[in-house]
């Protein structure tokens, strides 16, 4: 197979933009499981992201606003998740793809005008003299601000996880909350915030579906997208900067298969197709061998007896 | 903004009447494969549907549920329209093609109309439409645009319909640029915009600079406007992204034939029909070329569509081989309606293979 | 303010009482939304819920739909609460679904036309075959590589979408089908065809082998040790460790026999109902299984009942929108409504609601 029609420079580039929408959400769901709750709903959510910050941005024609508005929106629906599960102690995994289920019904109702409108255009951020070195410039310095926002987002969360004391106490509430509960932390609030902080994550991806990188909006446009974003904090195994090695693998990957095919090579689509999921799961049993670090108390239902 | 404000007017634009229930006015019905706002396949059956609704006002009253799976559900659905007093069903998804002949053997007095199938029965029609002519001229069109002679294809699924889009856009892009050559990318998908959009990029990153594309959404045409390069509307005319990167447009027309069926009923004089119309028939329709189209190619392509309106050229007209070199149409020869509507193959110069 | 406390076992009068209270809730809040939508509430509700079974026109033929639609719902829900009452997550239902069609109608379609009586068992074994070896693979990954089984069955459903595509176009596709994707159709391969066993009444081998299911089932978590251990392990894995369970052969257990029955439902839909292997032949059953297990308590009574209802909301919801002109995306909002409420009024069930002066938790 001749390999050298590929440019490996300008895959990365579009690997990374690509990636962004299920970074986003992954990482939002990434603390939501560190507080040790479970929220299959992030299809739901992002697709809600989706239409709150495309009408948003059309209304208003910014799609800063926008963007604003998707995390709202999704943080608003997970919060629907949290009272649930929260306080009426429902099973996670249930509301999570209830959630899912009426988000994709909610977003479609909402988003009914505003089929085959067109968003503002969100300008690309080219930062001077770097964007320009040959090569890299392009791959590292040509995109949106929201490319690097999800980066630095990443970074932001891994600090907070590593150094914090709200990231010691969200890890305390994950892996015993009835522990963290005797220390006297507010185990019910500490995780609402949480979800609060997935779902607008969540937002955020599904926006920058429909402002960015397919500037549109259409219903269930997310695609799926959301399922993703869960497989690849399994992937990850919880840890921050394995977030964006997963979602960069997984965009790299569905990338690669399509420049593949666009090179005129012989390849077996179908099965080209399911190699990003295939290669996940080897991945995820390859890294899971070495290390297992699940939040203890993922998906369990906490009640304060006393 | 508020939200009962978005709902409401919603609502309004879906022109859906309430609940008035007359039993004398023939009832049309429609199943859907997707939504109604996918933008692309069932939006424009609908739009057909709202056409019917204008045309004939309160003579007819029209329904539809949409996003109905193909199967099981398809014939659950067909069979509850028939119960409630419709007159007329179209369905209007290849994969409904077993539940109508189904359905339609249960309610001989019901009249069905399948789109894109094979099976007919007494009570049974099909239609379909001549896609095949619009990519004729958009291929042309793309092979005038091409500066790097370099063209791509993002395809759905390997069936007759796709294959046979992709051997027209290929032989008259070749008729108007001997050097083209052009890269399909399967995506597997009717409907998905961001993989339409990365199956985009993918194509422009290998040097490709116009591309045709057989799936529903805009995705392609708005990667092409950042990136540069050209592109069509493809199911409808997508005009907000013209002159550049849209040059033209292959639109899906159905309300020309819903209402020539509509009157059949009210006339009584409905009968099993076979139709596979093309652009002169207007059901395909050629969108407005844009001005980012030199005026010699323009011409050109006007040419060809009148051409084959007149019905003096036929897109598949020999001397034409198959992609391994062996002969298909002699020199002159008129592909026939039964290879095409079966074609499984590529024409000469197409690289690749057909998927299985 | 309000506290609650938790009941030493469910109560029985809330569970019998909650699904009745979460639909009179959804009634409601559904009524809203349809009033929103510029639609009459009560005929919109009306339409929904009582027209499938009582309208003259259409009871006679929804009502055996219901159990055409409630029963592969019923068959892979009851198979997924046993994983899920033992704490094992099986959300790949919808993969093993896929496959165990695949495998049955591929053993079917390769004895092509032959008349043998023989042929329908074989696909029955081949469809839960199928599904066992998908649902097998996250369940050895699992208990040898400690591979998250949640995650590996979910990924399993694309790659089971792509070899169901790829199906449909090669291997499996109708030769004599004009090169259009899909396989042959069962109802003209009489001896693989799984039609009504009493005309009119819906009941085919699928709904009979989930009624079946629901009484193993039963049987299986109330009277053999098996059933003893899933508990245990759902509700103390340490004490299930004391008890002699072996996690990984429960683990196996419950994976395989969810894989199963996902693949039985595969088979007796696509020889049945469905008709035939097409690219989207698949159509969410089973994720809707999941929420059907939750609805139905984890009870395999309460999943039958909850399959039901189901199947009620997806053809009243049909319903609504030939008749009322609702939009499906409300349909689906109406759907994920009653399973929140569903969902929270289970605590009624399971805890007591206390007014307490203290601040508590």
């Amino acid at each position: 197979m001749d390999l050298s029609a590929i440019n490996p420079l300008i895959l990365v580039a579009s690997l990374m933009v690509a990636a962004t929408p299920i970074l986003l959400a992954a990482i939002g769901e990434l603390v939501v499981e560190k507080a040790g709750i479970l929220n299959l709903g992030v299809e739901g959510m992002m697709i809600t992201g989706a239409i709150c910050g495309f009408a948003i941005a059309v209304e208003t024609g910014s799609p800063f606003w926008g963007f604003i508005a998707a995390a709202v929106g999704g943080a608003l629906l997970s919060l629907v998740f949290a009272f649930l599960t929260q306080y009426l102690l429902s099973n996670q995994v249930a509301t999570g793809l209830a959630l899912t289920l009426f988000g994709l019904g909610l977003s479609s109702l909402l988003g009914q005008k505003y089929m085959g409108v067109k968003p503002p255009s969100t300008s690309k951020l080219d930062i001077p003299f770097l964007s320009d070195i040959p090569g890299i410039g392009r791959v590292l310095f040509q995109h949106d601000p929201m490319v690097y926002f999800s980066i630095a987002l990443i970074a932001a969360v891994w600090l907070m996880l590593k150094y914090s004391r709200i990231g010691l106490v969200l890890r305390a509430v994950g892996e015993n909350h009835d522990a963290a509960h005797a220390l006297g932390y507010k185990v019910v609030r500490i995780r609402i915030g949480a979800i609060a902080f997935g779902g607008a994550c969540a937002g955020l991806g599904g926006a920058y579906l429909s402002l960015i990188r397919v500037p549109q909006w259409t219903e269930g446009m997310t695609a799926g997208a959301g399922w993703i974003a869960l497989a690849i904090v399994v992937f990850a195994s919880w840890r921050p900067w394995r977030i964006l090695m997963g979602a960069y693998l997984f965009g790299g990957v569905t990338v690669l298969q399509l420049n593949l095919q666009a090179a005129g090579l012989a390849i077996p689509v179908e099965y080209l197709s399911m190699s990003p999921y295939l290669i996940t799961i080897i991945v995820l049993v390859i890294i899971n061998r070495s290390t297992q670090s699940a939040p203890a108390e993922l998906g369990q239902v906490f009640h304060a007896s006393h | 903004m508020n939200i009962k404000s978005i709902l409401t007017g919603a609502v309004v634009a879906l022109g859906v009447a309430g609940a008035a229930f007359a039993q004398d006015k023939p009832k049309i019905g429609f199943v859907y494969v997707g939504p109604i706002g996918d933008g692309g396949w069932t939006y424009h059956h609908n739009e057909g549907r709202l056409a019917v609704e204008e045309h004939f006002g309160d003579a007819v009253e029209t329904t539809f549920i949409e996003s109905v799976p193909e199967g099981a559900d398809a014939e659950r659905v067909l069979t509850q329209m028939a119960l409630s007093g419709h007159d007329l069903i179209f369905t209007t998804s290849f994969g409904y093609m077993d539940p109508t002949i189904n359905v339609a053997a249960k309610f001989p007095n019901v009249k069905f109309e399948h789109a894109t199938g094979y099976k007919t029965a007494d009570n049974v029609s099909i239609y379909s439409a001549r896609f095949y002519e619009g990519r004729a001229v958009t291929g042309l069109l793309a092979g005038h645009m091409t500066k790097a002679n370099k063209i791509g294809y993002i395809a759905s699924f390997p069936i007759p319909e796709v294959i046979r889009g992709i051997n027209a856009s290929f032989i008259h892009a070749k008729k108007a640029n001997p050097d083209v050559e052009m890269s399909v990318v399967w995506v597997y998908t009717w409907f998905d915009p961001a993989k339409e959009g990365d199956a985009t990029q993918a194509l422009l990153d290998q040097g490709v600079d116009v591309i045709l594309a057989h799936t529903d959404s805009t995705a392609p045409l708005t990667i092409l406007e950042a990136a540069g390069g050209y592109g069509f509307g493809q199911a409808a005319d997508m005009e907000q992204f013209a002159p550049a990167p849209r040059v033209s447009s292959i639109i899906d027309n159905w309300a020309p034939y819903y209402i020539e069926r509509t009157q059949a009923i009210l006339d009584g004089n409905w009968t099993s029909v076979s139709t596979w119309n093309g652009i002169a028939s207007g059901m395909v329709e050629i969108g407005e070329i844009s001005d980012a189209v030199p005026a010699a190619a323009k011409a050109e392509a006007e040419a060809l569509r009148d051409a084959i309106i007149s019905g003096e050229y036929h897109p598949f007209t020999g001397p034409l081989n198959k992609q391994d070199g062996s002969v298909w149409l002699a020199d002159g020869e008129v592909a026939d309606d039964g290879t095409l509507a079966g074609m499984g193959f590529y024409v000469e110069g197409i690289s690749g293979n057909v998927p299985n | 303010m309000l506290r609650l406390e938790k009941r030493p076992s469910p109560s029985k009068m809330w569970t019998a009482l909650t699904p009745i209270l979460a639909v009179i809730l959804t009634m409601i809040a559904g009524g809203v939304l349809f009033w929103i939508l510029g639609k009459d509430p009560v005929e919109a509700i009306r339409t929904i819920f009582w027209d499938p079974l009582f309208h003259e026109d259409f009871a006679a033929y929804s009502r055996p739909q219901l159990l055409v639609k409630a029963g592969p719902l019923i068959l892979i829900a009851v198979g997924l609460s046993l994983g899920f009452r033992a704490g094992i997550w099986n959300i790949g239902a919808e993969g093993q679904y896929i496959i165990g069609a695949i495998c049955g109608a591929a053993v079917g379609l390769a004895f092509y036309p032959s008349e043998s009586f023989l042929i329908f068992p074989a696909m029955v074994i081949a469809g839960a075959l199928g599904g066992w070896a998908w649902a097998m693979i996250p369940g050895i990954l699992r208990t040898r590589f400690n591979t998250n089984e949640i995650l590996v069955s979910l990924l399993l459903v694309y790659v089971a979408e792509q070899l169901l595509a790829s199906m449909s176009l090669g291997l499996l596709r109708n030769p004599e089908g004009r090169g259009f994707p899909g396989s042959r159709n069962f109802r003209d391969f009489p001896a693989a065809h799984n039609g009504e066993i009493f005309a009119n009444t819906g009941m085919h081998w699928g709904v009979v082998a989930a009624f079946i299911a629901v009484i193993f089932v039963y049987i299986l978590l109330s009277r053999h040790i098996l059933g003893f251990q899933i508990r245990v392990a759902g509700q103390s894995p340490k004490a299930a460790r004391f008890a002699g369970v072996n996690p990984n052969r429960l683990i196996l257990f419950c994976l395989g026999t969810s894989g199963a029955l996902a693949g039985l439902a595969g088979l007796f839909e696509v020889s049945g109902p469905a008709g035939q292997i097409s690219i989207d032949f698949n159509s969410g059953y089973g994720f809707t299984a999941i929420i059907v297990a939750f609805l139905g308590r984890l009870n395999p009574i309460g999943i039958l009942l909850a399959g039901l209802l189901m199947a009620l909301t997806y053809i009243g919801g049909e319903l609504a929108q030939l008749m009322l002109g609702l939009p499906s995306a409300a349909i689906q909002a109406f759907q994920g409504m009653l399973l929140f409420f569903l969902l929270a009024v289970d605590v009624l069930s399971n805890y007591r609601i206390k007014f307490s002066r203290s601040e508590g938790a």
